[in-house]
């Protein structure tokens, strides 16, 4: 039984232009110790997802639509009383953000926020807070933990912060951690010791790990399994080395394909055509078609499924071209 | 005592003409004063650029690399003179930018420009983007009449990939990346020859940076335009670069052309920089050496004495030897430029 | 019946069945009631033209009204739908979020009445506000009939007084505000933007002009210059109270100077003037305009304090504040005096202040970026 099981999530936020349909119909599994990750670029539906799991979404103008379901430690989690939501934040399912800086509250020294949530969910008292709270510290690789407990988020840079962060995500054993993009706004070194870092607390604790991220680079380094989010939907998903040697999904090579690796000086970069359209109005059919070189008749007439890849695998692609029924799809590498 | 950078940048067997050198730039500071206390009396200096040094060819790309904090935007912006360095001089095609009287420095805003990062902040949200080219274009005498100047600024929104409709509209109608194709039509208006691009795609998404990143290639080929690019990540800094110089706290200490750059770093921070690029290839994860350094970028106000990277850096020669002096960019094989005494040494994998 | 003759008839009809009761609603209220004023004083309307300037602006406005109404209401019933206007700029877009403020949207409409009112005071009101009827008769005579709102201690006419009010406070109003944004606007927008010792010298003078209690300043002037002009009165309400303004726009110049698209034009050669004039002020206007027009209503206060002292304008100008004053003995026997003009007052002010509420609404995080 995974720990985590989302199922057919529809978030929807009602705004002035119309529904925006954020995330729509999204499912996927973390099992016990493992890391998922997901990727996509902005408006893809990544973070609503994450929002979505731990029940963050504001809500008016937000919603989660009926006939979704979030199983965590196969307890459904929508609809529960916000009260139990509560307990269970910060403490079976940890999250951490993209902005350290303004995650933590510039009044109150770090010390002071890992020592609420320890108080708050563990129910410690003053002195036994403090003492967990520096091991706390240490244990994520902060020097002179004693000090800097009493130290100000804005005295801290960006990567002890983020340090801070992961520490009181940690504080109360998290089963699940939820890292929406976490190294993003953080120099290459210090995101190398963040990732690290990460990977090591994990195989520690034996938690499991939902990183979100825009960088297909971190997922190589981190994660066992990758799921690709475009238009609210995943559009792929399998073991990360097989997505990112041999993608199926257009999105996903398309992905690939625009980025500068090192050492390819003279290949031009072949950029995916055109922008994500608005989550208001997704085209019909399959959502990438306008900007796909592979798309034919069959994928304006209907939207694929997420299908899979080989008989029996764990990889599918929401795309007509792996239908293994569709004779017509012989036409795939036709540019239209 | 001779300047430490006296090479000529001949990597491209250009030779070395005069002529052919665009920019000049020889020990550039930029010091930035700390005040304290009720008189704000400067108590210590900022080193954000501490004696940076190179030459700039005629269409090349110098890539400018480096993490938060190294000065590297400071020293594109310092070039520019939008900010005063506080010593150094510059020589734009051979003349000293301090000796500019007001028609020459007007002269050299239309020759060198600058893109920014931040394509939200880096538009007038009250103007059009055709009012803001046409602005521009007026300003310098760029058209006689308005008939003329509304198309140029039609050539221009050609020229980066947007149509002639989006004259009429404002910035926040536009996404991140066609909001940056509008900044570089802005550079791109006073026909320059030289271009600061700043962190041009840093902001953008993965296939828009993309997009932009053939532009702003085109555009050099087209053009024959030279571009200092200033950026963070290594892979898209290799891409765009014919040369490329890696900063750290405000010193360059490590300069050459690309390919030799990421094949054979010299330099302990470089190597760290490579390995520490997440990497899209996940066997190679398992393979390439694993340089962490410890411990965070340190801040550029109170530098110890000797190499500014003696405190994070990984070579396991390291010794008092590096706390006693500032190792000088020195040319360590042809063409390859690199601070540290601790070298040369056999190159690591990149 | 079609839009487009049902707005012929009854100009904002159309939108307003449609939902658009702001816009609607202003056009409607002024066409029915300038046609009122048109049909019932038709006579003075006809004199007008020949007579006094005051005169001559309030038919021209009667006229330039219901054109305008009409013209408006006309011009919109006609345009297609959804016309897809290339470029949305920040004002319309502020002008979006406003109109959502039902409470502001009336604000405004009643701004708009009160400044119609007090240019066709001259057609519309009864009796001329300093004419005294007889002294026997016509003394403190309660609301009704001839006098609508009654008749004061001098037996003039209370409603014509209060409407001829209107257009002393908001010509007041208006000016001095003007002159208060106009100089604190460029004084704060050169302080901020060039820093250093300009910045020091402005800021130290907006300090000296700020701690000057404003009230007591105001009566120490009009004693000094032994004069009630209006003039005067404008001039000093308007040169103390720039200093806000220029603080305010002193704070954004300082926070728009760093940003990137500033130092685009600084990279692109622009002079510092142009810089200043034309980028980093119309940045900088959003708190501008609301601490004005909430401004406007606070010298309206200010300038009906200062006559309800007896230091304002002298009679038998009709000023709301002297109204007010004069009232006060007559509280318990001639209540209408000092009430109605009081009421006023209050209206007035609260009208501005929804409006400057409902701009900074509609400004704040939106233009924010």
């Amino acid at each position: 039984m995974p720990l985590l099981e989302v199922t057919d999530l529809r978030t929807y936020f009602t705004t002035d232009a119309g529904v925006a349909r954020a995330v729509d119909g999204v499912s996927l599994q973390v099992g016990t110790g493992e890391t998922l990750g997901i990727v996509g670029e902005s408006g893809c539906g990544k973070t609503v997802t994450a929002l979505s799991v731990l029940g963050l979404i504001p809500s008016p103008p937000g919603e989660i639509v009926a006939g979704s379901s979030i199983r965590f430690n196969d307890e459904e989690l929508l609809g529960v009383k916000p009260a139990r939501l509560r307990e269970i934040r910060g403490n079976a399912i940890s999250m951490i953000f993209q902005e350290p800086m303004t995650s933590l509250n510039p009044v109150l020294t770090v010390g002071h926020q890992i020592e609420e949530v320890l108080r708050l969910h563990r129910g410690l008292n003053k002195r036994d807070a403090r003492a967990t709270g520096v091991a706390l510290l240490a244990e994520v690789g902060i020097p002179e933990p004693d000090q800097r407990f009493d130290a100000y988020p804005h005295q801290m840079s960006g990567g002890m912060l983020q340090r801070v962060m992961i520490a009181i995500a940690l504080s109360c054993e998290p089963r699940l951690l939820i890292a929406d993009e976490p190294t993003t706004a953080l120099d290459v070194t210090i995101q190398a010791q963040i990732l690290d870092l990460l990977v090591s607390l994990q195989r520690k604790h034996g938690m499991a790990l939902l990183l979100i991220t825009h960088d297909l680079g971190v997922i190589a380094e981190v994660c066992d399994r990758v799921v690709v989010m475009y238009g609210g939907q995943i559009v792929e998903t399998g073991a990360t080395e097989e997505i990112l040697t041999r993608p199926e999904h257009p999105y996903t090579q398309g992905l690939l394909a625009s980025l500068p690796g090192i050492g390819d000086r003279d290949v031009r970069l072949n950029p995916i055509p055109g922008t994500v359209p608005s989550a208001v109005d997704w085209p019909d059919g399959c959502r990438f078609r306008d900007r796909c070189s592979f798309a034919w008749e069959r994928c304006a007439e209907s939207a694929p499924d997420l299908l899979p890849v080989d008989a029996g695998s764990s990889r599918s692609a929401r795309c007509w071209l792996v239908d293994p029924d569709d004779s017509s799809s012989g036409l795939a590498g036709e540019p239209t | 005592m001779t300047s430490a950078v006296d090479v000529t940048s001949n990597v491209e067997g250009h030779g070395s003409f005069d002529a052919d050198v665009l920019l000049d730039v020889q020990d550039l500071r930029k010091y930035f004063p700390v005040h304290r206390g009720v008189l704000g009396r400067s108590v210590a200096q900022v080193r954000a650029v501490d004696d940076v040094s190179f030459r700039l060819q005629r269409g090349e790309t110098l890539g400018l690399v480096g993490e938060s904090g190294c000065g590297k935007s400071t020293t594109g912006r310092a070039i520019l003179r939008l900010i005063e360095p506080t010593s150094g001089r510059l020589f734009y095609d051979g003349q000293d930018l301090e000796e500019f009287d007001r028609a020459q420095f007007r002269e050299f805003r239309r020759r060198a420009q600058i893109v920014f990062q931040d394509p939200f902040g880096s538009l007038n949200p009250r103007m059009t983007v055709g009012g803001m080219l046409a602005e521009v274009l007026k300003v310098h005498g760029l058209g006689e009449t308005g008939v003329d100047r509304s198309a140029r600024v039609r050539e221009l929104l050609d020229m980066v990939g947007l149509h002639a409709e989006h004259a009429g509209r404002y910035p926040h109608e536009f996404s991140g990346g066609q909001r940056q194709r509008i900044g570089i039509a802005r550079a791109l208006a006073v026909e320059p020859e030289f271009i600061v691009c700043d962190e041009p795609v840093s902001a953008l998404d993965v296939s828009v940076q993309a997009q932009v990143i053939n532009l702003l290639r085109d555009l050099q080929r087209d053009l024959g335009l030279t571009y200092l690019f200033i950026a963070h990540d290594l892979a898209v800094v290799e891409y765009m670069s014919d040369r490329v110089a890696v900063m750290y706290l405000g010193k360059i200490v490590e300069m050459t052309a690309t390919e030799e750059l990421y094949k054979g770093p010299r330099h302990p921070y470089t190597r760290a920089l490579l390995s520490a690029a997440p990497r899209r290839d996940p066997q190679a994860g398992q393979t390439r050496e694993r340089i962490r350094l410890s411990g965070d970028v340190p801040s550029p106000i109170r530098p110890l004495p000797g190499c500014p990277f003696y405190a994070r850096c990984p070579h396991p020669g390291k010794d008092e030897d590096c706390q006693s002096a500032v190792p000088l960019l020195e040319e360590k094989a042809p063409g390859h430029l690199a601070a540290c005494i601790k070298n040369p040494m056999p190159a690591g994998r990149a | 019946m079609t839009d487009a003759s049902l707005s012929a008839v009854l100009p904002g009809f159309p939108q307003m069945l449609k939902g658009r009761w702001g816009a609607g609603g202003m056009s409607l209220t002024v066409w029915l009631g300038l046609l009122g004023v048109l049909l019932t004083r038709w006579a003075r309307f006809g004199a007008g033209w020949g007579g006094p300037l005051d005169h001559q602006i309030a038919s021209l406005t009667v006229v330039a009204g219901l054109l305008g109404a009409w013209g408006w209401s006309m011009f919109d019933v006609s345009r297609p739908a959804e016309m897809e206007r290339s470029g949305i700029g920040q004002w319309s877009l502020t002008a979006r979020a406003f109109k959502k403020n039902r409470v502001a949207v009336i604000g405004v409409m009643v701004v708009v009445w009160i400044y119609l009112i007090a240019l066709i005071t001259p057609l519309i009101a009864p009796h001329d506000p300093a004419t005294q009827a007889s002294l026997l008769t016509a003394r403190l005579v309660a609301p009704g009939g001839e006098f609508p709102l009654g008749t004061d201690h001098l037996s003039r006419d209370v409603f014509s007084r209060i409407m001829y009010g209107a257009r002393i406070s908001l010509s007041i109003g208006f000016i001095a505000v003007g002159i208060s944004v106009t100089i604190g606007t460029l004084l704060g927008a050169v302080s901020g933007y060039l820093g250093g010792w300009v910045d020091t010298v402005v800021m130290r003078f907006v300090d000296m002009v700020i701690s000057f209690p404003r009230l007591v300043l105001l009566i120490a002037i009009v004693a000094l210059f032994e004069s009630n002009s209006i003039f005067l009165i404008m001039a000093v309400l308007g040169l103390t109270q720039w200093p806000g303004t220029a603080r305010i726009v002193r704070g954004e110049v300082l926070s728009l100077r760093e940003r990137e698209f500033i130092e685009a034009a600084r990279a692109l050669g622009f002079s510092r003037r142009r810089i200043i004039l034309r980028h980093v002020i119309p940045n900088a206007l959003a708190p501008v305009i609301v601490t004005a027009t909430l401004g406007v209503g606070n010298v309206i206060v200010l300038e009906a304090g200062l006559s309800f002292l007896g230091l304002g304008l002298q009679p038998p100008t009709p000023s709301w504040g002297s109204m007010v004053s004069d009232g006060r003995g007559y509280l318990l026997d001639a209540w209408w005096i000092s009430t109605f003009s009081g009421l006023a007052i209050v209206l007035t002010v609260v009208a501005f202040n929804l409006v400057g509420d409902g701009l900074r609404d509609a400004l704040d995080p939106r233009l924010r970026t």
